[in-house]
């Protein structure tokens, strides 16, 4: 520690280079935390789904019904402990713009297969004996400012009511939420047996079915099994985990990891050349001081050590300030894309500390060797 | 003044090459930036284009009153037929009405990129469609047959998705249909698409509504005319807006996340980018001190200094950003991209345009102009005293 003052005053010997410095590798970083962040928020929410829970859907596309009568035949396939199902409503409130993530369910059968979702006992009672009812997620109260006891009419941008009628009149029963995750909770869900007796079309159809199995290692057997009970009907099934049904959809929006790497890599390269040269100078400048140093009999493991220990602190103190703005930034960039609150996760912490200590030891190298190199009476010259 | 100027600058450029290492920082930062910017940017904006390339102003869309989107939209027959006589619609060359009922429905299918499944549009189009879309040319294989279970494929979906050469079929809800030729549309949205006969896709999943009509005018400004026509028939409840309109709706739709991501990243890069060209141009600067001193001390104007070290770091800063948007040009240039995939797809070219290029040099200057300055600035504030005696 005593060597401390020294390192301090080595780093502030041009005190406009090394701000400069410390905000070019403070930027990098920032980005760094940002960017990662999107790649580690994604796994970690591919992590969070469940193996043991199936969704199975029309194997041509998302858009095309499934039978209702699949219930029965799916809750038959050896290894299914539960199913439930859900059909899309794609309800809108007053204006097309202002949508309402909305579904037609069981909802007995839904928070069977779905313990993280979390109804008082007496709104669920009121759900079932409330035919036109409706469940609304805790944040979509909110949002809109709806509350048990409303009655809402919304449109749906796909179903027409029987009747004629152009909207759907709902009574707010209940609140639900996921007191366990930080998934938002902004749906609606409504009494499929209501829906599906009002709807113009297709009805005793859905969308998806969830079912629940014993054992999350045969999930892959299981999905076979329900896909090939359905082959070569009208309407055939495509069956994934939940963890795998959400990894393909990532997959499905692009390329999203290579991007990000890439434009790490790019930004990474770039700091570290200018990293580099920047310190590399410095010693280049210092020569004759830290000639000086050997001559008083520091040995060169000594003033090597001075020298990465000036970067290893530069580098550290800007990662820190780089990933500390990054987790005020990216939560908020986040939800400005419509993702929900996303916190940095901790490993990109860790990581970005890795790639500081990683980019000081590179540029502390060329200098440490000078320094090691170094003549002490040519130093002194000035040769 | 002018010759002082000159002689500074010329000294100060000759000597770069004995400073290639810091010189090089400017250079290869702001490289990294133009081309991190020219790639994001040439890739929103071509996402754009494709998109808005596709409307045409003298073509109109009709959707049920409230749908914003052709998919979240039905049109019953009767309807359509309404719409198809409205005033101001073209006529094709058979003398019926120049308008198309397109019906959407989605197939997942397999990408060649990563195996992953993807939906993309299938739209049955109507008979007179070729006179609504002239930029619809087949150019390999023949077209479907109305009655057929058959598709003609767009060459962007062709080229990004598995199973889709001539003779292939794809299963569609409880159909095989076969595809029977390729057909292009000037690279648009559309080229994204399998197209099929509307009357016959409306039978086999049992239909009988449509999504959207798509109508020729018989000039652009037929549209008030023909607007106003559906618009104030009580029997209709359809809203109509121009194609073009439309598909810039669209763009803008897609486009937010991009921009808001591509806008950060290129303000941060940029950021840094000005840190490294300041660093780098104070070094030089403070390494030149004895010689700018000098200079002055021989009577040089201050001016010259300014002058030369903003040229030295404006030529650095154009140098880099002729490398990074060579770089970004020579990776992704002409690559094609695919977005999307729940119930469409959008495959596109990415296309490096010299406007963009343009872009890229005029950030590069920015940043060299700014990070310039201030160490310029310096060297011209320096006493010379100070300077000489720091030899």
């Amino acid at each position: 520690m005593k060597y401390f003052p020294l390192v301090w005053a080595g780093l502030w010997r041009k005190p406009v280079r090394t701000v400069l410095t410390l905000l070019c590798i403070t930027i990098a970083f920032l980005l760094f935390g940002v960017m990662h962040g999107v790649t580690a928020g994604l796994d970690a929410a591919i992590n969070t789904m469940s193996d043991s829970r199936l969704r199975i859907q029309s194997r041509v596309n998302i858009s095309e019904p499934l039978p209702l009568a699949y219930l029965q035949r799916i809750e038959t396939v050896p290894g299914v402990t539960g199913v439930a199902f859900y059909n899309f409503f794609g309800g809108y409130y007053q204006d097309p713009k202002n949508s309402i993530d909305s579904g037609a369910l069981d909802m007995k059968r839904l928070a069977a297969l779905f313990p993280e979702v979390v109804v008082p006992a007496d709104q669920l009672a009121a759900m079932e004996s409330t035919p036109n009812g409706a469940l609304i997620g805790k944040d979509l109260a909110a949002k809109q400012g709806w509350k048990v006891g409303d009655v809402i009419p919304l449109r749906s941008t796909v179903w027409t009511r029987k009747d004629g009628a152009s909207e759907w009149v709902f009574k707010i029963v209940g609140i639900y939420s996921f007191p366990s995750d930080k998934a938002p909770t902004n749906e609606l869900w409504v009494n499929y047996s209501y829906f599906d007796e009002a709807r113009a079309f297709g009805n005793g159809t859905v969308t998806l079915y969830f079912a629940r199995i014993k054992d999350a290692t045969k999930a892959a057997q299981i999905c076979e099994a329900i896909d090939r009970e359905f082959a070569n009907s009208a309407f055939e099934t495509q069956s994934q985990n939940e963890k795998d049904w959400l990894r393909a959809q990532i997959n499905q929006i692009g390329d999203i990891a290579f991007f990000v790497n890439a434009i790490i890599g790019a930004v990474f390269f770039t700091l570290l050349f200018v990293t580099c040269n920047t310190m590399m100078q410095s010693v280049r400048e210092r020569i004759p001081e830290l000639a000086v140093l050997k001559t008083y009999g520091y040995s060169n493991t000594r003033v090597t050590a001075f020298v990465t220990a000036e970067a290893l602190a530069l580098c550290g103190a800007a990662a820190g300030l780089g990933l500390w703005i990054a987790a005020f930034v990216s939560p908020q960039l986040f939800s400005r894309l419509g993702a929900g609150e996303m916190p940095l996760p901790t490993n990109v912490i860790v990581v970005g500390f890795v790639f500081a200590a990683a980019v000081a030891a590179v540029s502390a190298l060329v200098p440490a060797l000078r320094v090691q190199r170094m003549n002490v009476v040519d130093a002194l010259a000035g040769r | 003044m002018f010759k002082q100027v000159w002689a500074v600058t010329s000294m100060n450029f000759k000597s770069v090459p004995a400073r290639v290492a810091s010189s090089s920082v400017i250079v290869i930062g702001i490289a990294g930036v133009v081309g991190v910017i020219v790639s994001i940017f040439g890739m929103t904006r071509s996402l754009s284009e494709t998109l808005v390339d596709t409307g045409r102003v003298d073509r109109a869309i009709v959707l049920r009153a409230g749908a914003d989107t052709e998919v979240a939209s039905t049109l019953l027959v009767d309807a359509v037929a309404t719409i198809k006589n409205a005033p101001g619609v073209a006529r094709a060359p058979n003398g019926k009405p120049a308008a198309s009922a397109d019906m959407l429905v989605a197939v997942n299918l397999v990408r060649k990129q990563n195996g992953t499944r993807a939906g993309l549009t299938v739209r049955g189009i109507g008979p007179e469609a070729s006179a609504v879309r002239p930029e619809l040319e087949l150019v390999e294989g023949r077209m479907f047959k109305p009655g057929l279970r058959e598709m003609i494929v767009g060459r962007g979906a062709q080229r990004e998705f598995q199973g889709l050469e001539i003779g292939s079929r794809v299963a569609l809800r409880d159909s095989q249909w076969t595809i029977v030729g390729v057909f292009e549309t000037g690279g648009d949205a559309h080229e994204s698409s399998l197209l099929a006969d509307a009357d016959t896709l409306l039978s086999a999943y049992s239909r009988t509504a449509v999504n959207s009509v798509t109508v020729l005018l018989e000039s652009p400004a037929a549209f008030d005319e023909f607007k106003t026509a559906l618009t104030t028939n009580p029997t209709l409840s359809v809203s109509v807006e121009r194609e073009l309109d439309y598909f810039q709706r669209q763009s803008e739709r897609s486009s937010t996340i991009l921009e808001i991501v591509t806008k950060f990243v290129a303000g941060i890069m940029a950021l840094g980018a000005l840190f490294a060209a300041l660093n780098t141009m104070y070094s030089a600067v403070s390494t030149r001190a004895v010689e700018i001193a000098t200079l002055r001390a021989l009577g040089f104007g201050s001016g010259g200094v300014v002058v030369s070290v903003l040229a030295e770091s404006l030529v650095l800063a154009l140098v880099g950003a002729v490398v990074g948007a060579a770089v970004a040009w020579l990776l992704f240039g002409g690559n094609t991209i695919s977005l999307g995939g729940g119930t469409s797809s959008l495959v596109f070219r990415m296309h490096v345009s010299p406007a963009l290029l343009g872009i890229g040099v005029a950030w590069a200057c920015a940043v060299g102009l700014l990070g310039g300055l201030l160490p310029a600035l310096r060297a011209a504030r320096i006493p010379v005293a100070t300077a000489l005696r720091a030899v």
